[in-house]
């Protein structure tokens, strides 16, 4: 069962009643799901949510679909990890990697595009489609073809080879559009509204956005029921940043953990950071810009969650943080060097920012902090291959000793 | 020739179905003034109380956002199209 009560809009509060339906009539703003919370704390607990599936579907029941007919090929519950190297390199004692580069398709995607895909079935829909800064269209074929659906996915045609491969291989129609991705996303809300497919990030966004809490769930259960101090979370639209605190805050308010005093903190990459400029400028709107970054997973210049993502800088007293671009391979390699972890450019984004925040004495040494590393390096190894640092040999012991000189004494 | 003025879905109710509406040439409000006059309400939904664009309206014209032109006063000539696109599709040149 689900304890799902409608659609409300973000911005003027208009209700609606559960349908593939993200815009509001009345204002244009957003849609997003609400539930009957009292319901939630009288029936759930967290030996119930203990009890679950190793997965995003033990939090069901504060999702838009119940877990019996999900498309589920194993997302989430990915591991909350303490990092020690790391830390102590920047000087943090509490500093955890919630690593959801794991994932089925590696990327924190298949959390949102597991719940929406269940959705799309249910509503009726044989057609699953997405408009992709990269990740989300590799998850969106993947469970397209788990549930039997046709896939058609739209994407900027500048994207990383490996993206484009880790999609292909599910078979979607792969459709490579002439420009940069917002214009890729009017174009797929323009056919949205023409064709009877599951935009996953269009008309079916309320559901697809629901998805995302379940990293603000993990994180709190993972801490032992505990909402940490501080969030570093990357933002492309932002949604998942604000997606993380509401998860917080609803765990909270079933009384799952106490009230959370979470500092938010949102990561950009310095050639598209409208967010950070509309939070640092004090803006309540986002002014779009032309996206050129390395970061091309966080290159949406006119972010749609972008006025919800500055009410949550602003609720939780956090911040917001643009790297510049030469720091972002940089990140890469320190989490890798530190952590053994390979993660993708909105990753190297959120460790420069990290590194930045621990330096400016912003974030306090003993606080429990949680970076979120939300996609995995192997797609985006073009911005890191250049740094091949090869020790060539022949075969024979005496070429070996020639060849590795001083470079291996220990 | 005209100005074309696409129609999305949210507004389709007020403009009895209709996806494509023509009007004169014009400023963009002058514009919005004659859908308004066509479709009792609309620009309700597309302006706020002070005339401004709502937050969650895109407008633009040829596929150039009005934000980067001069918004509701950007002149729109005979033979442009106009799209209304909700903000939470994002979207610009």
């Amino acid at each position: 069962m689900t304890y799902v009560k409608s659609l409300v809009c973000r911005g003027c509060f208009e209700e609606y009643p559960i349908e593939p339906l993200n815009v509001c009539e009345m204002c244009f703003g957003p849609l997003e799901i609400t539930y009957d919370y009292e319901s939630i704390s009288k029936n759930i607990s967290r030996e119930s949510i203990s009890a679950g599936p190793f997965s995003v579907w033990r939090y069901d029941a504060f999702l838009p679909v119940s877990r019996e007919n999900a498309v589920d090929i194993g997302t989430g519950f990915t591991p909350l990890t303490k990092a020690e190297n790391l830390g102590s390199r920047l000087g943090l004692n509490n500093l955890y990697i919630k690593n959801d580069s794991v994932n089925p398709t590696f990327s924190f995607k298949d959390r949102p595009v597991t719940v929406t895909a269940t959705k799309a079935l249910e509503f009726g829909f044989d057609v699953l489609a997405c408009v992709s800064t990269g990740n989300l269209m590799g998850s969106v074929a993947a469970h397209g073809a788990k549930a039997g659906m046709k896939t058609i996915v739209f994407f900027p045609e500048n994207l990383e080879q490996s993206k484009q491969v880790s999609a292909s291989i599910y078979g979607p129609i792969m459709v490579a559009v002439d420009g940069n991705y917002d214009q890729v996303n009017r174009l797929g809300s323009e056919l949205a509204d023409n064709r009877n497919w599951a935009f996953v990030n269009i008309n079916m966004r309320p559901f697809y956005a629901e998805g995302s809490k379940t990293l603000g769930y993990e994180v709190a259960e993972q801490l032992g029921w505990k909402s940490p101090d501080n969030c570093i979370v990357p933002a492309a639209s932002g949604e998942l940043f604000t997606k993380i605190w509401k998860g917080l805050k609803e765990f909270s308010d079933v009384g799952l953990i106490e009230e959370p005093h979470t500092r938010m903190f949102l990561a950009q990459a310095a050639g598209c950071s409208p967010i950070v400029s509309a939070s640092k400028s004090g803006d309540k709107v986002v002014n779009p810009v032309v996206p050129e970054t390395l970061a091309k997973s966080l290159a949406i210049g006119n972010p749609a969650s972008g006025p919800f993502a500055l009410e949550t800088i602003l609720e939780t007293d956090g911040g917001a943080v643009a790297t510049p671009e030469e720091e972002i391979v940089t990140g890469i390699e320190l989490l890798a060097e530190t952590e053994g972890i390979f993660t993708e450019t909105a990753g190297g984004v959120v460790v420069s920012s990290l590194k930045k925040l621990a330096e400016s004495g912003e974030i306090d040494p003993d606080d429990v902090t949680v970076i979120f590393i939300t996609g995995n390096g192997l797609k985006t190894q073009e911005v890191v291959t250049g740094g091949v640092n090869l020790v060539k040999t022949g075969p024979s012991f005496s070429e070996f000793e020639n060849s590795i000189g001083s470079k291996a004494n220990f | 020739m005209a100005v074309i003025v696409r129609i999305p879905t949210p507004l389709r109710r007020l403009s009895n179905g209709e996806e494509k509406v023509e009007v004169p040439e014009g400023s963009l409000e002058s514009i919005i003034d004659s859908l308004e006059q066509s479709f009792s309400g609309i620009k309700g939904r597309l302006c706020d109380d002070r005339g401004e664009l709502r937050t969650f309206v895109n407008i633009y014209i040829d596929g150039e956002d009005v934000r980067f032109l001069e918004g509701i006063n950007t002149q729109v000539k005979s033979g442009a199209e106009i799209s209304i696109v909700p903000a939470v599709a994002g979207g610009k040149n």
